[in-house]
């Protein structure tokens, strides 16, 4: 019996497929699905989304976010979600040093806030990249 | 009495103006169907959405959170989705004078769109804070508007926050409305797409128990904010398919009047020529009837 996994964010779905096992970054630790789960929701941090289908694995990066799982389907809803394949190194690097550069400066509280965001989503982009590429 | 080169001259530049109308007439239909497609496509998020809230509200039963909060209105704040370009017909002067009918000096305004802005400065009224969004609206935009008002509320700096905005109707018709965003009143159902949403669903109760982790309430807490981050992006997404559109039909009917006034030009230059020639041709045949 598979698994239906789908990540959608409010600008469209980026991925909807079946596969046999699912891991993402719950924030009670990283979790582990396999089809015939209990019926569970539960906030995800920015990370990674790992997925075996047929002993291979794919790769997502995803920003904060909620999920919901039932026996035959795992949804994400997240507010970013890249593909690993899709992910621009230089770029996510780039983002990052902006970021950091910019945590240091002084910020107001609501700022560092998004700056903190935005260093995540690059952090969990920068994983999911290294990750694939060994 | 204007010469015939006069009137060459006029005609050439209202061609040219109606070929810069037309451009523009195309562009904004091509861009309107666009942002009515990104809306579309946030649609299965908004399910999802609606399923996961549907569950949590089950769960969680007695609820409360600060943005639910209701107070005595002693400040409020509006966001103020308008356009950041002109050449949209009335749509900004109906949204602005909406925005005018707010007292002057318990609102605050938060602006989406430069024409807000500008008008919010000119009547000197009070700015909280200018954004801007995009033809298509980011979802990360709209975090960043919905954050900043739900920083005001939650700091007590606005009692209550509104969204005024205009909504797409149809392509003919865009209406600018007022929407309480905060405190979030009773949960209701999410809807992606543009067309004029309306009065909003109730919520679908729960198809099926859920268990939740850490807890319902606290999921329920860090999908409120999300809840109101995608209310803020639908607005943004209305708005920007209604400058769209009324944008089309501005530039339309410029298209038209340029074309009508080339027409009746152009008649008023074949008449003066036709004028111009006989007269020439009777100064002709006077000059030789005198001769011989």
């Amino acid at each position: 019996m598979p698994l239906r996994l789908e990540i959608v964010t409010p600008e469209a779905k980026i991925y909807s497929e079946d596969v046999d096992f699912v891991t993402l970054p719950a924030v009670e630790g990283e979790m582990g699905i396999f089809p015939r789960h209990i019926p569970l929701m539960t906030q995800v941090k920015a990370g990674e989304v790992a997925a075996r289908k047929g002993g291979q694995e794919f790769f997502l990066a995803v920003g904060e976010g909620f999920v919901q799982v039932t026996g035959e389907r795992v949804a994400i809803l997240t507010d970013m979600a890249i593909r690993s394949e899709n992910i621009d190194e230089q770029k996510v690097e780039e983002a990052r040093n902006r970021a950091e550069a910019r945590l240091k400066e002084k910020l107001s509280n609501d700022e560092q806030a998004t700056v903190s965001a935005a260093l995540a989503h690059s952090l969990a982009q920068l994983h999911v990249k290294r990750r694939t590429r060994r | 009495m204007p010469s015939t080169r006069d009137i060459r001259r006029r005609i050439k530049s209202v061609k040219n103006t109606a070929q810069i109308t037309k451009a523009m007439q195309m562009v904004a239909s091509a861009k309107m169907r666009k942002a009515q497609q990104a809306a579309l496509s946030g649609r299965p998020y908004a399910q999802l959405m609606n399923e996961v809230l549907a569950a949590a509200v089950a769960g969680a039963g007695d609820f409360n959170h600060p943005l639910m909060e209701s107070r005595e209105v002693r400040k409020r704040a509006i966001i103020l989705v308008s356009t950041d370009k002109g050449l949209c017909g009335g749509l900004n002067t109906n949204l602005l004078r909406e925005a005018a009918r707010f007292s002057k000096d318990t609102t605050v305004y938060i602006c989406a769109g430069r024409k807000g802005a500008q008008f919010v400065a000119r009547s000197k009224r009070e700015l909280a804070a200018e954004f801007s969004y995009k033809d298509i609206p980011a979802f990360a935009e709209a975090r960043a508007i919905s954050k900043f008002a739900q920083d005001l509320f939650l700091q007590g700096k606005a009692d209550r926050v509104d969204v005024l905005y205009t909504n797409f109707v149809s392509t003919l018709v865009q209406k600018p409305e007022t929407r309480p965003l905060l405190p979030v009143g009773r949960i209701q159902k999410l809807e992606a797409g543009v067309g004029g949403h309306n009065v909003a669903e109730e919520l679908d109760s729960a198809t099926q128990e859920y268990t939740f982790e850490p807890g319902a309430g606290d999921v329920l807490g860090e999908l409120l904010p999300h809840y109101v981050n995608y209310q803020v992006f639908q607005y943004l997404q209305e708005a920007k398919a209604s400058e769209q559109s009324a944008r089309m039909v501005a530039m339309k009917n410029a298209t038209d009047n340029a074309k009508q006034l080339i027409k009746d030009l152009t008649l008023e230059y074949n008449k003066l020529r036709q004028a111009n020639i006989t007269k020439e041709l009777l100064e002709i045949t006077t000059a030789a009837m005198a001769m011989g």
